[in-house]
């Protein structure tokens, strides 16, 4: 068996060939360096200029307000540190969420070393932003709001554009991690007043290692790399041209394939959602069956626990992930599905099954019945699921 | 990330499975860690482990280690299989990668909890077995700045 079904596009796509070829002559034929004055260097000039309106017109943004960076946890650490330390003089107090990448969390809890205070919204069973919390949670100190557009494991989508509003009216920086909302949902910055966005290109079927953040004309914010002029003076460095063409290229098939993917993931999805609902028992999805990403599946599998399913899976060469302990390398399982207030045990038994547009439903009946088989497996040999049986014989 | 015996024992676990009236069952570990493995012991007049079997909640390495312990415990006086530690089954296993070297110990505590249970039965104690705890974890943590 030499199969393979990648169900893991949460973690990263494959690079379409298109973006290949079209960041290939940037490699060899094109390689001058943009901020050099002979002709020769105008192609890579080009193509960045090219790149940055494309990604500025798909969230109705200026170009001039796109900063690439080397992809999404860059862009979090940017936006939250180096505004930070510009509006701490109008105060220390930061909100986010607490199913947060740990690109934010990690950043937050660094930024609480060095004297911020940081309230960590919580986040209803299906994994959305408690909105009165965040509104209690708002003080005159408050300088930031971050909230994920989208979470990356049970793929909610948070109501951005409430707390968008939210934080205009009270003159609060409002930042958003879209690393894998954006090229999946239509994303608008001025009708979500969103001020700071991160997006990542791998996520998009764009390469690895490149990324950007869009940051708001007028938002206060310090370099993140002192050197050239380039971005602006604000993250020095020569510019990774192939990079920013190849993004360039992502995010237009993107934008320009956004609606028929999303219907076809979402049917996908469904069909998943719903057989493996309806045939393994003792099986729970997480997050919210609607408001969530359409190539989004989680599932916790009640008596097994994630990386042993992750395995034989593997053996089945089916591609997915896991938020159990075991798979994050600490005791914990995955802080989004223990802020959803599943208990650790559910937690250890779950699934991420993450769909791209070359996904059938062939692959998916194929997956099914794997699935169905391993479950099984793994309780057989679980004691958790002995006891079970024993008591409710 | 795991060698090729431990793939073999999670692939094909020796011994899964319940002894129905066993002269000693051990349960450790505990859910909120993600591990759990139970032994079952059948031990005849003469002290010898005739028969065992195991169920296992936990990772790959979980598994692997409860189905080795139930090898090399297998056939021996309950003598024999106190001497089995941790480390024996992991070098049975050609080793673990370090995260997973608690799912080891955990097979070690695993055979102590079921003899333990298998003396309390009979009212015998055995020399140089300690009441196993229940539940085994490590936590570091590196410091960063």
């Amino acid at each position: 068996m030499n199969r393979l079904i990648y169900l893991d596009h949460a973690a990263t796509t494959a690079t379409r060939p298109e973006v290949v070829e079209a960041m290939l002559p940037y490699f060899t034929e094109n390689y001058g360096n943009p901020s050099s004055v002979y002709k020769f260097s105008n192609a890579s000039k080009d193509a960045i200029v090219n790149a940055r309106e494309t990604i500025a017109k798909s969230l109705n943004a200026e170009a001039k307000d796109i900063y690439f960076t080397a992809g999404g946890s860059e862009s979090d650490n940017w936006a939250l540190k180096e505004t930070a330390r510009v509006y701490k003089t109008k105060g220390k107090h930061i909100i986010t969420s607490a199913i947060e990448h740990h690109a934010i969390l990690h950043t937050c809890e660094f930024l609480e070393k060095e004297g911020f205070e940081v309230t960590y919204v919580g986040v209803d069973e299906n994994g959305i932003i408690k909105m009165d919390e965040l509104k209690k949670a708002i003080r005159p100190d408050t300088i930031l709001i971050s909230v994920m557009f989208a979470n990356n494991e049970i793929g909610t989508i948070q109501p951005i554009k409430e707390i968008g509003a939210i934080a205009r009216e009270k003159g609060i920086l409002f930042h958003t991690d879209a690393v894998q909302a954006y090229g999946q949902l239509p994303i608008d910055v001025e009708e979500l007043n969103i001020d700071m966005l991160s997006a990542s290109g791998h996520k998009l079927n764009g390469p690895k290692g490149i990324g950007f953040l869009y940051i708001r004309k007028g938002i206060k914010i310090r370099n993140l790399i002192h050197g050239g002029g380039q971005e602006r003076a604000r993250r020095a460095g020569t510019e990774n041209v192939p990079g920013i063409v190849g993004l360039g290229m992502a995010v237009e098939i993107a934008v320009n394939t956004m609606s028929d993917r999303a219907k076809y993931e979402t049917n996908l999805r469904n069909y998943l959602i719903d057989r493996v609902l309806s045939e393994i028992p003792y099986t729970r999805l997480n997050g919210d069956r609607n408001k969530r990403l359409p190539n989004n599946v989680n599932f916790s599998f009640q008596f097994i626990e994630g990386e042993s399913l992750l395995i034989m899976l593997d053996m089945a060469g089916i591609c997915g992930s896991s938020g159990s302990a075991c798979t994050s390398g600490s005791l914990d399982p995955s802080h989004v599905l223990l802020g959803i207030g599943l208990p650790h045990e559910i937690a250890h038994g779950s699934l991420r099954l993450t769909l791209g547009d070359e996904n059938t439903k062939e692959e998916l009946d194929y997956v099914i019945e794997k699935l169905k088989e391993i479950v099984q497996k793994l309780r057989d040999m679980s004691p958790l699921y002995e006891d079970f049986i024993k008591k409710n014989r | 990330m795991y060698s090729e015996k431990v793939m073999d024992h999670f692939q094909n676990p020796r011994n899964v499975g319940e002894i129905e009236n066993a002269s000693g069952v051990g349960t450790v570990g505990n859910a909120k860690c993600g591990d759990i493995m139970r032994i079952y012991f059948d031990i005849d007049d003469n002290q010898v482990i005739q028969d065992v079997k195991f169920k296992t909640f936990g990772c790959g390495a979980a598994v692997a280690t409860s189905s080795m312990a139930t090898e090399l415990v297998k056939g021996k006086t309950i003598y024999e299989a106190l001497e089995v530690t941790n480390k024996a089954v992991m070098e049975a296993l050609d080793g673990l990668p370090p995260v997973k070297v608690h799912c080891s110990l955990l097979a070690e505590e695993a055979i102590h909890a079921a003899l333990w249970d298998y003396a309390e039965k009979n009212g015998i104690k055995i020399e140089g077995l300690e009441k196993p705890k229940s539940d085994i974890s490590e936590h570091e943590e590196e410091e960063d700045y």
